[in-house]
């Protein structure tokens, strides 16, 4: 049962959920799908079916999330779980990820998309190095908000006091981060449901909004309108045809580079630069399958025609003149490391995925590592096993064009590609362009 | 807030997954059977490489027992948006004797259209196929990858799937390994008939309120118009007409029907919004086991 969103006027939010293993994470999304009432009957039934053969108290919301065979066996979630519900005001896609240690590679995972973190801490327990670590890598990844849902007060008696002493003991640590997210804190019993949908009557002291409220309203701000304009080139749209189209004429000499914009707005007759050249054009036809349109906005799919004969295609990157992107062959980096079979140190080679471009990487220097309990940096041992976070130092073999991950998380993000195995062994967020002194004559072999 | 629809989101997004695929494998191919998801990949992929042609064909695995009324569909729709078609048959693995038909009354043959796919694929050299599939649909879909690994026997290992970040897909791969690519992931069943209705696409009209001859079999209403579904004696007497519409079209021994007076997509709509079980309720394939859809999608199934 979908809620009626307003096709025309509802957004969308991604958001992402973390947790240590039991704090009641996969009931907590179970509750928000419950309450909202995007669980069907049948799906209700096969779960209070399995929680009674299974011996459960009671109907255990977290099987509706939990769908390997494994993961029911075990009672863990093991991989990224997505789930989609909707409210008439919006709809929402959630990242459900694992708590387990030996899987922050899925948290790094559902955070890259999301614009909200909801982080658990069980009242009983209050702030652990899981709660800290999660934290972490949500400003890290900069995610914009988070909320610290403070889980199984019923078991606290309601306690404002534990609430008060776990948010106190939270935000010392949290105010120790670069980018602090904006945090909303939020007592709550997602078995019961106390303040996920309906307002607890059990915690009169709290008078903060309740989850789905929160959800419901909170301002993301991601890539707006206002940003560097930015479409990397994904494909290059030829017919080679002499048919004429009813919206665009003849299409013999048609060449459309086809992408999604990144961020800002290109409108048509802007001065652009076209990467890998850097060659200046302009824009003489931004098109959809709707026909012609006035502009391309950030998130939205285009094919843009310019006025000259410019050599570019697929990892190319179209720009706006007045708002020059980074364009280099070496980089620091911040990155979380997912391999468990092989480590990362320098050295490192490495098909690099970054945009719509593929370049041959070389670590050539590891810089640091970060104790993500402590947020120490620590350069004792340089080699990078799994869930490992640190900054490194990259090189390419061609150009890459790019902004800091900083101002955006489109054209600052990468991941490292092993060249053996072909797996995604690591997750980079880009801080700066190195000034090479070497730059024109380093020839780099990879 | 965002200045842009949840649905020109899920648009955007699924036109980048399909450039992606063009882009990034040799010769993709696009699952076509002529259900409403298949339907809105392909309008979707038509947008995506306008003005110019689909760069890749569509492949109907055939399994021989389908609604006539879907067939005459894809023929037209196929023409419609003039694309190109790759038929890979059931009956032609059963026949050379690849695999074996299911006995017994509730014999299906969409366990089949694995081994006819895997046939398909490797016959023609694809080493992309773009599904339907959506995240919503099913427990274990939920933990599918845009990107989604096969080894060379076909299968999905769910357990060491590769992470998807931001919006970068690693479609590297070894040879005789391939990939299934699912643009409309993030699309919920809603979302698809809301988009349906915003594009004004064309269905075939097994989704629309029909009389049709149906049985009722393990509280699920089967098609017993098509003679696909062997009866039982005792229930041949049981068999009556009725006021029903399709949720999913699939193979026709297990898609079942719904009562319904849905004769508009504005009704459908409405009724999607009101409905208390999954559309996969109606689908027989699914109630073997708790984990039919994971068993099934690790040997290769879609």
């Amino acid at each position: 049962m979908d809620a009626l969103v307003n096709p025309t006027e509802s957004s969308l939010l991604h958001f992402t959920t973390a947790g240590s293993v039991d704090d009641g994470k996969s009931t907590l999304i179970g509750r928000l799908l419950y309450d909202s009432k995007s669980i069907f009957e049948d799906q209700l039934l096969a779960v209070e079916e399995s929680s009674k053969r299974r011996g459960d108290g009671h109907v255990n919301l977290a099987l509706l999330t939990d769908g390997l065979r494994a993961e029911r066996e075990q009672g863990i979630t093991i991989d990224v779980a997505y789930r989609y519900f909707a409210t008439p005001k919006r709809k929402f896609i959630i990242a459900d990820t694992p708590g387990h240690i030996q899987y922050t590679r899925n948290m790094v995972t559902g955070a890259s998309t999301a614009d909200l973190a909801i982080i658990l801490v069980d009242a009983r327990l209050g702030v652990i190095e899981q709660t800290m670590r999660h934290t972490y890598l949500a400003s890290l990844l900069r995610i914009e908000h988070v909320v610290l849902a403070v889980n199984k007060m019923d078991l606290v008696n309601f306690d404002q006091s534990v609430y008060e002493k776990i948010l106190a003991d939270y935000m010392a640590f949290a105010n120790g981060l670069e980018n602090l997210p904006l945090i909303c804190p939020i007592p709550m019993s997602a078995l019961n449901g106390d303040n996920v949908v309906e307002r607890s009557m059990q915690m009169p002291w709290y008078s903060g909004p309740v989850l789905l409220e929160y959800l419901e309203t909170v301002q993301v701000l991601t890539q707006n309108t206002a940003d560097k304009a930015r479409l990397p080139v994904q494909w290059v749209i030829r017919p080679i045809s002499d048919q004429n189209d009813s919206k665009l004429g003849n299409l013999h000499d048609y060449r459309g580079f086809a992408g999604r914009v990144a961020s800002g707005t290109f409108r048509i007759g802007d001065e652009v630069l076209v990467h890998p050249s850097g060659m200046k054009s302009r824009i003489t036809g931004i098109h959809t399958y709707e026909g012609e349109q006035t502009e391309a906005i950030p998130q939205l799919s285009y094919s843009i025609t310019v006025a000259d004969e410019i050599d570019t295609s697929r990892g190319g990157m179209i720009v706006k003149s007045g708002e020059p992107i980074e364009v280099g062959h070496e980089f620091d980096a911040m990155i979380c490391w997912f391999a468990d079979k092989k480590t990362l140190k320098p050295r490192s080679r490495f098909h690099l995925r970054h945009t719509t471009n593929e370049v041959r990487t070389v670590v050539t220097e590891v810089l640091y590592k970060v104790n993500i309990s402590t947020l120490e940096k620590s350069q004792e041992n340089l080699e990078f096993s799994l869930n490992d976070i640190g900054c490194i130092r990259l090189r390419t073999s061609a150009p890459i064009f790019f902004d800091s991950y900083a101002e955006n998380r489109t054209t600052g993000s990468f991941i490292l590609v092993d060249d053996q195995t072909n797996n995604t062994v690591a997750a980079g967020m880009i801080i700066k362009r190195i000034k090479d002194a070497f730059e024109e004559d380093a020839e780099v072999t990879i | 807030m965002s200045a842009i629809t949840h649905l020109q989101y899920l648009e955007s997004e699924a036109i980048f997954i399909l450039r992606e695929t063009a882009a990034q494998f040799q010769k993709p191919a696009l699952l076509f059977s002529g259900g409403k998801d298949s339907i809105v990949m392909a309008w979707l992929a038509r947008k995506a490489f306008y003005p110019s042609r689909l760069p890749f064909p569509l492949l109907h695995v055939d399994t021989g027992h389908n609604f006539p009324e879907a067939m005459t569909y894809r023929d037209w729709f196929v023409d419609h948006i003039g694309a190109q078609i790759v038929v890979g048959s059931v009956q032609k693995c059963i026949d050379e004797g690849s695999v074996q038909e299911e006995k017994g009354i509730n014999a299906s043959r969409n366990k089949l259209q694995t081994v006819a796919l895997l046939g398909a694929i490797e016959e023609h050299q694809y080493d992309a196929c773009l599904g339907g599939g959506r995240r919503d649909e099913e427990k274990a879909r939920a933990k599918e990858r845009f990107f989604s690994h096969r080894d060379e026997f076909g299968q999905w290992d769910p357990k060491n799937q590769r992470p998807e970040l931001w919006n970068i897909f690693n479609g590297r791969k070894h040879f005789g390994e391939h990939f299934r690519v699912f643009p409309l992931s993030n699309w919920t069943e809603m979302d698809i008939w809301q988009y349906i209705r915003q594009e004004n696409i064309p269905l075939p009209s097994l989704y629309f309120s029909h009389q049709r001859r149906i049985i009722e079999r393990h509280g699920q209403l089967l098609d017993a118009e098509t003679g696909f579904i062997p009866l039982l004696e005792e229930e041949k007497p049981k068999v009556r007409e009725m006021t029903i519409r399709f949720r999913t079209v699939g193979d026709a021994t297990c898609t079942g029907a719904v009562e319904s007076t849905a004769s508009s997509i504005d009704d459908i709509v409405a009724e999607v919004a009101a409905a208390r079980q999954t559309e996969r309720g109606t689908r027989a394939d699914d109630k073997r086991s708790e984990t039919a859809m994971e068993d099934r999608k690790k040997e290769g199934y879609f």
